[in-house]
Formats: C-alpha cells, sequence, structure tokens
C-alpha cells in the first residue's frame, strides 16, 4: 500500500480555486519532488496533507495517510497527526524558530505533546535528535537560543522538531530556497539520509528542478493549481511531454544571449575599488578592555571598466554585503578608496552627489522597495534628487520618465500606475527604470533576480543583457545563485571572510577554477544537466 | 546578563541628571524671579528680599543646583512654603496614598486586559472579540471622574458598599484603607485597561501569524496550546511598554479621581502648590516623578530582557 495517496484534491479559498484535481502519490522511502511557480498550488496541497489551511478553505477529495483518510479527520485528531505522523520543514528558517525559546524546549516539546513523557526524557531524545541533523552537544548544548544560530544551523533545528518522532512522511517546502548554495547541498544531502535511514516518504516542495534532480525519485509538476506532468524522475527530465514542463526547463538554464562586450581598458573604470577595510566593533568583553573589531572587508581592490559586467559571488557573512552597502556609500569604511567614474564616493561632506548619479543600485525585494503610496511616476524619478538644478523638468522630465519605462519593456502610461496593480516580474523592471533615468554608467544589481520565479527571472536576465549591450552599462551583480552569475557576467569575483580570494573571466572560472573554496562553491551549485548523467550512469 | 545591566544602570544615573538639570533651570530660572513670583504682586521688596535670602537665591546658580541635588541625596527636599513643613515629610505622607492607588488600579487594569486582550486575539472576528471591541472603546471613550461619579453613585449612595470618599489612613488598618482606595482605582483602571486589552490583542494578533506559529501547529500543538506556549511571551514586549508608561501616568495623573474621592494624593498636592506658589514643593514633586518614572523606564527595559533572549546578549 502507498502511504501517502492525494486524490482528486480539489480546494477554495471564499470560493477562489485554488487546487484541482490534484492527485499524486508518495511511497515509503520515496523522494516525491513537487515542482512550481508562486501560484501553483504547491505548497496549498502541503496545507493541506497538514489540514493546516486558512478560514473559508473548502477542500474536496481523498489525502490517505496509511490507508486514513485525513479530510474526515477532526482537529483533535490531526493534531495527532502532525508532528508524530507526518512532520514539517518550511522555508524560512530564520523565521520558523520561537525567538524566546531554547532550541532543546523546542524540540522536546515535539515529543513531549505526543508521548506524554516528562520533560528530561523529552529533552534526551531532543539531544538525539539534535545530534542526528548534524548539532552535536559540545558546539550546540540544548540552551541555545535560535538566535546564536546561523540560518543552516536553525534549519537543521526545525528538521530536528519535524523528524524528532520517527514520522511517516516529512514535508520540506522549499527548505533550502533561503539558504546558501554549501549549505542547501548540506541540508538536502540530510533530508535524504534521514529518509534512507528511516524509511520516510519525503515531499520536497521547490521551484527549482536543479535542486531536486539529484535526490528526487518521482518528479510533480504543477502549474496554476494542477499537475501538469508527474513521473520517475530521470524519465520525466529527459522525456518531458507538457510545454509548461519545457519551458520551466528551458528558463531554469536560460543563458541571455550577449554581445561580446567591448571593454575599454584605457578609460577612467566606472568603479575602481582600492584597499578597502570595513571594520565592525565587536561587544567588550569586559568594561574597561578596547572592544575587538571584526574585519567584514578585508583589504579589497577591484575594478570595473565601461561595458563589463562582474559578479561579486560568496555565501552569507562572506562580506559581500557589506562590500555592496560601501560602494553605495551607504556604510562608512576604515580605509581605502571608492571611486565611481573618478569621483570618490564619500567626502569630507558625507556621500558624493555626483559619484552618486553615475551609479544606481537594484535591491532583491521587488515588493519591499517601493513605497506603495506613491506613483510609479514618482518612484522613478527619485534619483532625480541626486541631480539638484540639472533635473529634467516639464517636458524633458515626462521623456525621462518615458524613455526609462519603454527601456524595460513597460509603457510611458505605466507612470500614472500604483506599485500594486504590476506583477513581481514588472515590480522588478520599474526597479531597473528607476535605476536608469540618471542615465548611469553603473548599476548595482544586489541580488536582483533572487525573489523571482525562474520563468521571470530568464526575461529580466534576458532585459538585463539587453540594456548593457544597447546602452553600455556596466553592472556589478552580486548574487548567491552562480548559475545566474554564470549566465549574465563578463567577469566574476569571489569573496570569502572579507577578501576576494579568486577573480577572473567567468567562463574560465567556473571551468577551472583555481582556489579550493570556488570549486567547493561550483560542486555545491546544483546543476540539473551533471546530475541527470550522474544518475544515468549509476542506472546503467 | 550583568553588562546589560551595568549599562542600563549608567543611562539611568545620567538620565537623572539630566533631569534635574532641566527641572531646576526650568523653575528657577525660565519665569523670572520665585520669591516675589511666590509673594504675589503686591509683596514689600524687604518681603521678597528676605525671602531670597531664606531660600537662598542670592548664591550663584551653579552652587544653588549643587546645594539642591546634595539636599536630594540625604532627603532634605526643602522647607514647603504654604504649609512651613519640610517638603520630604509632605511628600511622603501624599505617597503613602498616590502610590498605593496607582499599583492597585494598575494591578486592577493588567488582571483585567491580559485575558481580555487574549480572549479577543484567540477568537478574532467573532461575537466575542467584536463584544470585547465595543466595550474597551467604550472605556477609552468615557471619561474617567464621570465614571468615578457613576461608581458613587451606584456604590456608595445606592447600595452603601463604600463610602463615598475620604481616605482614613493606613492606621486605621490594612481593609478600611483598601477599601477607600478600591472606587477610585476601579474609575482609574478602566480607561487603562481598555488601552492594554487593544495592545495584548493587536500585539498577540501580529505573533500569531508569525512563522513559528505555523511552526508549532505543525508540531501538533492545537491551537490553544500554541497561543499559551508560543504567542503570548512573543507578545509581551510591546504589552510591558504600555505597563511601564500607565504606572508613571497613574502616578502623578490620578488628580482628577483624587478630587473626585477627596484622595490626600500626590497630584492634588501638586496642584495645590503650583496654584499657591509654592515652588519648593512643586520642584520636589516633579523630580521624585521624573526619578519614578526613570527607574519604571529602567525596571521595564530588565523586563524586556527578562522576556527576549536576544535582548540579553546584545549588551
Amino acid at each position: 500500500m502507498t502511504l501517502l495517496q492525494i486524490d482528486n484534491l480539489s480546494l477554495s479559498i471564499l470560493g477562489l480555486n485554488i487546487l484541482s484535481s490534484v492527485r499524486f502519490e508518495v511511497d515509503r522511502g520515496e523522494v516525491v519532488g513537487v515542482i512550481g511557480e508562486s501560484g501553483s498550488g504547491k505548497s496549498m496541497t502541503a496545507m493541506s496533507v497538514m489540514q493546516l489551511l486558512p478560514h473559508g478553505t473548502e477542500v474536496s477529495g481523498s489525502i490517505r495517510l496509511d490507508g486514513e483518510e485525513l479530510l474526515s479527520k477532526s482537529e483533535r485528531e490531526m493534531c495527532r497527526v502532525r508532528g508524530s505522523d507526518v512532520g514539517m520543514v518550511f522555508q524560512e528558517p530564520m523565521t520558523a524558530l520561537n525567538p524566546v525559546k531554547t532550541i532543546g524546549d523546542q524540540v522536546a516539546e515535539t515529543v513531549m505533546i505526543h508521548k506524554g513523557v516528562r520533560r528530561a526524557e523529552a529533552l534526551a531524545i531532543a539531544r538525539e535528535t539534535l545530534n542526528r541533523v548534524g548539532l552535536p552537544e559540545e558546539r550546540f548544548p540544548l540552551t541555545r537560543y535560535p538566535h546564536e544560530l546561523s540560518g543552516g544551523q536553525r534549519q537543521r533545528v526545525v528538521i530536528a522538531m519535524a523528524i524528532a518522532l520517527r514520522p511517516k512522511l516529512l514535508i520540506a517546502d522549499e527548505p533550502t530556497t533561503a539558504l546558501d548554495v554549501t549549505t542547501q547541498a548540506q541540508i538536502l544531502a540530510l533530508l535524504k539520509k534521514l529518509v534512507d535511514e528511516d524509511g520516510m516518504g519525503l515531499i520536497l516542495i521547490t521551484h527549482d528542478l536543479a535542486v531536486v534532480a539529484d535526490i528526487a525519485d518521482r518528479i510533480v509538476i504543477m502549474k496554476s493549481g494542477e499537475v501538469v506532468e508527474a513521473g520517475p524522475a530521470v524519465q520525466l527530465f529527459r522525456a518531458m511531454q507538457h510545454p509548461y514542463s519545457k519551458a520551466l526547463m528551458a528558463a531554469t538554464g536560460h543563458h541571455p544571449v550577449r554581445k561580446p562586450p567591448h571593454v575599454a581598458l584605457d578609460a577612467v573604470p566606472v568603479l575602481e575599488v582600492s584597499s578597502v577595510v570595513r571594520e565592525y566593533a565587536l561587544p567588550r568583553k569586559t568594561l574597561f578592555a578596547r572592544p575587538g573589531a571584526f574585519r567584514a572587508v578585508n583589504n579589497v581592490s577591484f575594478k570595473i571598466h565601461k561595458g563589463e559586467n562582474v559578479g561579486l559571488v560568496g555565501e552569507s557573512g562572506c562580506g559581500k554585503s557589506t562590500l555592496t552597502r560601501a560602494i553605495l556609500a551607504l556604510e562608512a569604511t576604515q580605509s581605502g578608496e571608492i571611486r565611481v567614474g573618478g569621483e570618490l564616493v564619500t567626502t569630507k561632506s558625507g556621500a558624493s552627489l555626483a559619484a552618486r548619479r553615475k551609479m544606481q543600485v537594484v535591491f532583491q525585494d521587488p515588493f519591499g522597495s517601493f513605497n506603495p503610496r506613491h506613483k510609479v511616476r514618482r518612484l522613478v524619478t527619485e534619483p532625480f534628487y541626486l541631480m539638484g538644478r540639472d533635473a529634467p523638468t516639464g517636458a524633458a522630465l515626462e521623456a525621462r520618465i518615458a524613455e526609462s519605462l519603454e527601456n524595460v519593456g513597460l509603457s510611458a502610461r505605466d507612470a500614472d500606475k500604483y506599485i500594486h496593480e504590476f506583477s513581481g516580474g514588472q515590480r522588478q523592471r520599474v526597479a531597473i527604470a528607476r535605476a536608469l533615468i540618471t542615465h548611469p554608467s553603473l548599476i548595482v544589481l544586489d541580488e536582483a533576480v533572487s525573489a523571482l520565479d525562474v520563468s521571470i527571472r530568464a526575461q529580466i536576465l534576458d532585459l538585463l543583457a539587453d540594456l548593457s549591450d544597447r546602452l553600455d552599462l556596466s553592472y556589478l551583480f552580486i548574487s548567491h545563485d552562480l548559475s545566474v552569475v554564470r549566465a549574465i557576467t563578463d567577469r566574476v569575483m569571489v569573496m570569502k571572510a572579507g577578501q576576494i580570494v579568486e577573480t577572473g573571466e567567468t567562463e574560465v572560472v567556473f571551468s577551472n577554477p583555481q582556489h579550493d573554496y570556488t570549486r567547493q562553491l561550483i560542486a555545491a551549485t546544483p546543476d540539473l544537466e551533471a546530475a541527470l548523467k550522474r544518475r544515468e550512469i549509476a542506472a546503467a | 546578563m550583568v553588562p546589560f545591566l551595568l549599562k542600563r544602570l549608567i543611562s539611568l544615573a545620567l538620565s537623572l541628571l539630566a533631569a534635574s538639570v532641566v527641572i531646576f533651570l526650568v523653575l528657577q530660572v525660565v519665569p523670572g524671579d520665585p520669591a516675589s513670583y511666590m509673594l504675589g504682586m503686591n509683596a514689600q521688596p524687604e518681603t521678597v528680599e528676605a525671602l531670597r535670602q531664606q531660600m537662598g537665591l542670592n548664591e550663584p546658580l551653579v552652587w544653588r543646583y549643587l546645594t539642591w541635588i546634595a539636599g536630594l541625596a540625604h532627603g532634605d527636599f526643602g522647607i514647603s512654603y504654604t504649609y512651613k513643613v519640610p517638603t520630604a515629610e509632605l511628600i511622603s505622607q501624599r505617597l503613602w496614598v498616590s502610590l498605593p492607588l496607582a499599583v492597585y488600579a494598575l494591578v486592577l487594569s493588567t488582571l483585567i486586559a491580559l485575558p481580555v486582550g487574549i480572549i479577543a486575539a484567540a477568537k478574532r472576528n467573532t461575537a466575542a472579540d467584536y463584544g470585547i471591541m465595543g466595550v474597551t472603546q467604550f472605556g477609552i471613550a468615557v471619561p474617567n471622574f464621570w465614571f468615578a461619579m457613576l461608581l458613587v453613585l451606584l456604590f456608595s449612595i445606592t447600595l452603601r458598599w463604600f463610602s463615598a470618599g475620604g481616605f482614613p489612613g493606613w492606621s486605621a488598618g490594612f481593609l478600611p484603607a483598601m477599601k477607600a482606595l478600591t472606587l477610585p482605582a476601579i474609575a482609574l483602571a478602566l480607561p487603562q485597561a481598555s488601552i492594554l486589552a487593544r495592545v495584548t490583542r493587536s500585539s498577540l494578533l501580529d505573533t500569531l501569524s508569525e512563522d513559528y506559529i505555523r511552526t508549532a501547529r505543525a508540531k501538533g500543538l492545537t491551537r490553544s496550546q500554541t497561543l499559551v506556549r508560543h504567542a503570548v511571551r512573543n507578545a509581551m514586549i510591546p504589552v510591558l511598554t504600555i505597563i511601564g508608561l500607565q504606572f508613571s501616568f497613574l502616578l502623578a495623573g490620578a488628580i482628577i479621581i483624587e478630587n473626585v474621592f477627596y484622595l490626600p494624593g500626590l497630584g492634588r498636592l501638586v496642584f495645590q502648590g503650583i496654584t499657591q506658589r509654592d515652588l519648593i514643593v512643586v520642584q520636589s514633586v516633579v523630580m521624585l516623578l521624573v526619578f519614578a518614572v526613570i527607574v519604571i523606564t529602567f525596571l521595564v527595559d530588565i523586563a524586556y530582557a527578562v522576556v527576549d533572549p536576544r535582548l540579553r546578549s546584545r549588551s
């Protein structure tokens, strides 16, 4: 008998159809990858299994766990199933743990509420479980609080809570999306190990095909609340039938076409960073001792020339965000110089407007980086404050707004809309339009496509490549996603512990990495094609 | 935790010092000559001069400030001009009414507000929630002196359970004294409880939409277990802030209620001090209230750290 059987599952919230006739199965010891973009209904399917649905939800169909129908269970009965028979792991490890309780108490709680054992006994099981997920006692005593752990470590705690009672089924909803590539690889390996040891079924929900290529036995592809295609992993990837699956596959490995850049090495560099150091004071150990310092950026130097696209990669905490903020003059440096088009970004009287107008930025979050009460007209013209009296007015201003909106594939009429009237991808286009409006020579793209669905991401990458070709723009492209950096940049810099450990032409670095750390990063990056080849060889 | 406390204590001392300078300057320098101000428009210049001498007003400013602070440090608040008794004595008598009244009202308000706010949040968008929100709206809107009069009408005049006002003093025994403070405390607590219940509700609703609440539900906790074990403590930070603010307010802001019930509290003392130009008393009471506010803020800060481990390690 199959472990989990979802049959004809339909779901609507306040009359709005979310899922229609979803059907798939999970066996014991099997990993099923559920793939889809935002709004595909993949998370809602998971929440239906847990029966943790918002008010006003109507569900029909059948969800059977070990032959028992879950949809007809009462809330009280479902409480006994959750955490005991079915465990769940969520996307955001930073917020998934209660900040005021120790990790030991939080893992032990799962045991106490289901087994009714005493606290000491529950804590012993918690200890054992934390050891299993790779948090040994010497470094991670039960008394640690979540804020004392990194994102990957917190995700291990969440996993420990979910598997403490060795459930039959584990649901992991985008468990690695918020993590670095190397941490992602470790967490995926951990999940696979737990499946093998306990023989539980695993539903791995993700938007990224490459993430599941290595470990999924079967794949379910969802779109708009329906299953469009399902089957054994390798077989399905090799012979996709549905046009949507094919489009998704194509978008995942999308490589925008670019003209070879004509880099002017003799001209003044667009960005010149020389020997920059940024330190943070550490908390004092004793009252009168000098506080120590943490060097977030340690003597970093590089140049970006006109028309050149440069990537900056590294894990969280490597200093790339600090360096970015220093370049944008949002943060002071202790020593070194940063020049944009020959002008220092920070002068004695603060950030230099002359330098800032040659440089613009696009941030990760297309939802959070706009004031929702302003119209697009005002949002995109904000950088004109940098230009003071040189800012265009009247007809010239209208022309600039229209030009920058049309450059990103929107129309001049969109200037009178509010930001909530746009989709996520369109918002990121507005963000790029805002960056273009002062005709900068450099745009800093800080994880600019990381929050987007793969198909939207492919479109934005095309747009960026096109803009760079047409307007001779330079990009500093900061990302933790190596495949995106490989697709869009000419040169790449790898940053680790505040220093740039390797730099070179993107293709050369990727195909022949010199530094150990670069090799680790590349090895940890999910690669769909390589994973499929490995599995075909193993099967043969 | 120790560096955290030390840091807080240093900032407490500095705040007190700054506050004392401001109060001193405002009351002694800004409105002109305190002596002639206290004696009124028709005073003889010689009388004014004598009072100035007596108050030490002819000394240099810094010296006067230092004498005042030195006096405060060993409990010498000066002599009240109208009552001709040491201000410290005057204040301590009044404090023994105001402080218990404030604590009484605050305890009442917290005991009512927390459960009510939690129930409203747990039963969001149900009849219970709407009912509670309606009553608290009423509690905020009703002027508390009018509510106090209604209480007197019902419990003192009709039912004859409580006396309509006055304070027998603690020498009359604990229960009679508390009984005399009960109606004023209820009148003071009503608007405070209404505000606190609303803050508790909205803070708890914010907390209930956090990811870790979903995690707790996925572990198999019931709705109410999740609420008690995970939501309430996380929702306490804004609630503690409001409780701290309310206590400071209750200590001095009970003046109208003190008048309605003829209670000899601090509020009335300040009021009398101001109308009778007894600036020594005003200055001392204001300093005392500032001291109370700063100490309460300090206690609230410590309470934050007890509730939230992240604040403990960020010292």
